[in-house]
């Protein structure tokens, strides 16, 4: 129950674009069209997910004070969390090259759809923002990283998927043109930000 | 190979013509969060120049002997080495700012105009020319992270830097704070009008279709 | 050398590692007690407050006495005004093994009810005695946390201070605002009959001026119920715990 709580949480009232701007570039770069939206969209569930556990247990055993303890109790006085943004980066950018190759040896497919867009994310705020974000709610198991992970992946995703069908459509409409582009599109993630609060302080 | 770049227009371009955010789009992740008072985002503004600046700077300086293979791996690491420098430093001695700024300091690593300017401009340019490119599109970004922060303060809260500054009689007869202002959204819809000023004034920037 | 040999790759990976890690733990190491003296001074201010000792008051007292305000002062204030502070168990007792300050309340509430160690702080300004007690809960959005001053008679509110991590700005952020602290000056935790009672935060509060300070309630901030909420189960599961305490005070002056 918790963790359903959690997901639903991460996806609509803590939602990676609408509520804290993260992964803005790419999300206005790429949500001209659905279907690149999309492609883009699943690379970002895809690495969130796999990221933000990988980084929960780094943090756990490994940067957090006191978390060398199972090493040796004599370590139980150091405290790494200072190497925290610089592992989080480092395990992002890994991961993403694992990611990459897995994709590319054994699913040709989806590669020649997700490919382009792998070594995007990298630098994409959103993914850092995820790990920070599981480090600062302090979860206390895997599985909770896990799905906020996959949650905050499909939130993100889902605003640039509507994003981008909007941005379709708006094409067809007469904008002023200093607005055209990216003043236009600033002012619809706006309101649709101001949509999602509707889902704000919902207890499932 | 390398351009000569006229100092000045280094640092006076990214602040109009070819600002980082409202032109180049980048950079826009982390900034637009902490901009519900102007006090965060000076700080912000600063911490990036200076990360900005100096990554710039350094990578300039090594860009000769960086193996191409695990270039963006080099960079991110100056870069994250920076940043926790400046997050630690103001953790020390603006400990109240830190606490307001939380994870949007570690959001400066992944900070697209970091890794944008490192990218075009150090890899290919001298080291004091990089410096100053890097201080320039900080400026640039600390901008209009300013603007946005003073309309969103002065509207949302009737104070600047904390200080009130519309009179209590305009309370008196009637005015109220725009709580709007301070929630995310309106940061966006703020950044949208800023673009909306800037172009018409500026034509020559406007998209075509 | 050649640039795009494993050798020269791996070399200048380990070199550019070797100094950035230099110099990050250098930076750590130096900046470290800077960092902790900014905590125990957020935590020494915010106590202070708490009893009407704001920066300003302390700032004017530390002027007329020829000072600056910095930790140094801040601490030997501290010092002076708060000569007493206990861990105590869940029974009332003290647990003399624990300093109440060196309590982190993050950690500490996760703990089973007996292990926790309930800290308090006795303060004693010119005569008057005051108890203040950290506080610590969920709001809406992320934890929230704050100190809350009782008079002598472990009774009346003498004065709070709220903090939180992450709720909304206008809406539940409001809990910061002096405003809101306010109005929980003079408010009684105990009823008539010496039954805990708390502090509740009403939407219905029947006394909107907030002149009537026997009715355990004070106004709480339109359109952040769940905030509102959240600071009044925090209000009433961690003063709960020292009841067997108060009670103890209560006696004694009775």
């Amino acid at each position: 129950m918790e963790l359903w709580n959690l997901f639903i949480r991460s996806i609509f009232i803590e939602n990676m674009v609408f509520a804290f701007f993260l992964g803005m570039c790419s999300y206005l770069a790429v949500s001209k069209k659905v279907k690149t939206a999309v492609g883009l969209g699943a690379a970002v569930v895809f690495v969130l997910t796999i990221t933000v556990p990988v980084n929960f247990l780094i943090d756990k055993y490994l940067l957090q004070p006191g978390a060398l303890k199972w090493l040796d109790p004599s370590f139980a006085n150091i405290d790494l969390s200072f190497l925290s943004f610089i592992m989080f980066i480092a395990v992002i950018a890994a991961m993403v090259q694992l990611v990459e190759m897995f994709v590319e040896r054994f699913a040709p497919a989806l590669y020649a759809s997700l490919g382009i867009f792998l070594p995007l994310i990298a630098v994409n705020c959103a993914i850092l923002g995820g790990s920070l974000f599981m480090q600062q709610k302090e979860f206390t198991q895997v599985s909770e990283a896990l799905v906020y992970g996959l949650g905050s992946g499909i939130g993100w995703m889902f605003a640039i998927i509507l994003l981008a069908a909007i941005r379709e459509k708006i094409s067809y409409s007469n904008v002023p043109a200093p607005l055209r582009g990216l003043g236009i599109t600033f002012i619809i993630t706006g309101l649709m930000a101001i949509a999602f609060m509707a889902f704000m302080g919902i207890k499932i | 190979m390398a351009k000569k770049h006229k100092w000045q227009d280094l640092i006076k371009d990214p602040l109009n013509e070819n600002n980082p955010i409202t032109v180049q789009v980048l950079g826009i992740c982390s900034a637009l969060a902490i901009t519900v008072k102007l006090m965060p985002a000076i700080v912000m503004a600063l911490s990036v120049m200076v990360v900005l600046a100096f990554s710039n700077l350094i990578i300039s300086l090594i860009r000769n002997y960086i193996p191409n293979r695990i270039r963006i791996i080099v960079q991110l690491l100056v870069v994250a080495t920076l940043v926790i420098l400046v997050d630690q430093i103001l953790k020390a001695y603006a400990y109240d700012v830190s606490k307001q700024l939380s994870v949007f300091v570690g959001l400066i690593i992944t900070n697209c105009i970091v890794m944008g300017r490192l990218e075009a401009f150090a890899l290919a340019n001298k080291p004091l020319d990089s410096f100053l490119d890097g201080i320039g599109n900080g400026a640039g970004y600390g901008l209009i992270l300013i603007i946005v922060a003073f309309i969103r303060e002065l509207l949302g809260s009737g104070t600047l830097f904390d200080k009130q500054v519309i009179p209590q009689s305009f309370y008196d007869a009637g005015y109220v704070n725009n709580a709007m202002m301070l929630l995310p959204a309106m940061a966006l819809i703020t950044v949208g009008i800023v673009i909306w000023v800037q172009r018409s004034m500026y034509p020559q920037l406007t998209e075509k279709e | 050398m050649d640039r795009n040999s494993n050798i020269y790759t791996i070399l200048f990976a380990a070199v550019v590692v070797t100094v950035s890690a230099v110099l990050l733990a250098v930076a750590v190491m130096v900046l470290k007690p800077a960092q902790e003296r900014n905590k125990r001074q957020e935590k020494m201010t915010d106590i202070m407050y708490t009893i009407g000792l704001d920066k300003e008051a302390l700032s004017k007292k530390a002027a007329a006495e020829g000072k600056k305000l910095n930790y140094k002062v801040i601490e030997a204030y501290f010092n002076k005004y708060f000569t007493k502070q206990y861990a105590l168990k869940t029974d009332g007792s003290v647990d003399n093994t624990v300093k109440a300050f060196d309590i982190n309340m993050k950690a500490e509430i996760k703990k089973s009810e007996k292990k926790q160690r309930f800290p308090i702080y006795v303060g004693d300004v010119k005569g008057k005695k005051y108890y203040v007690i950290p506080l610590y809960g969920k709001g809406l959005w992320d934890d929230i946390w704050g100190y809350i001053a009782l008079e002598a008679d472990a009774n009346t509110v003498k004065g709070v201070k709220f903090g939180h991590k992450g709720e909304t700005p206008g809406l539940g952020a409001e809990i910061t605002k002096k405003w809101f602290e306010n109005q929980f000056a003079g408010e009684k935790i105990f009823d008539k009959d010496n039954s805990f009672k708390g502090i509740t935060l009403s939407k219905s509060n029947k006394d909107p001026e907030n002149t009537d300070k026997e009715d355990h309630e004070v106004d709480a901030i339109s359109g952040s119920t769940l905030t509102s909420n959240g600071v009044t189960n925090m209000i009433q599961e961690r003063l709960q715990h020292y009841v067997p305490f108060f009670n103890k005070i209560r006696q004694q002056k009775n």
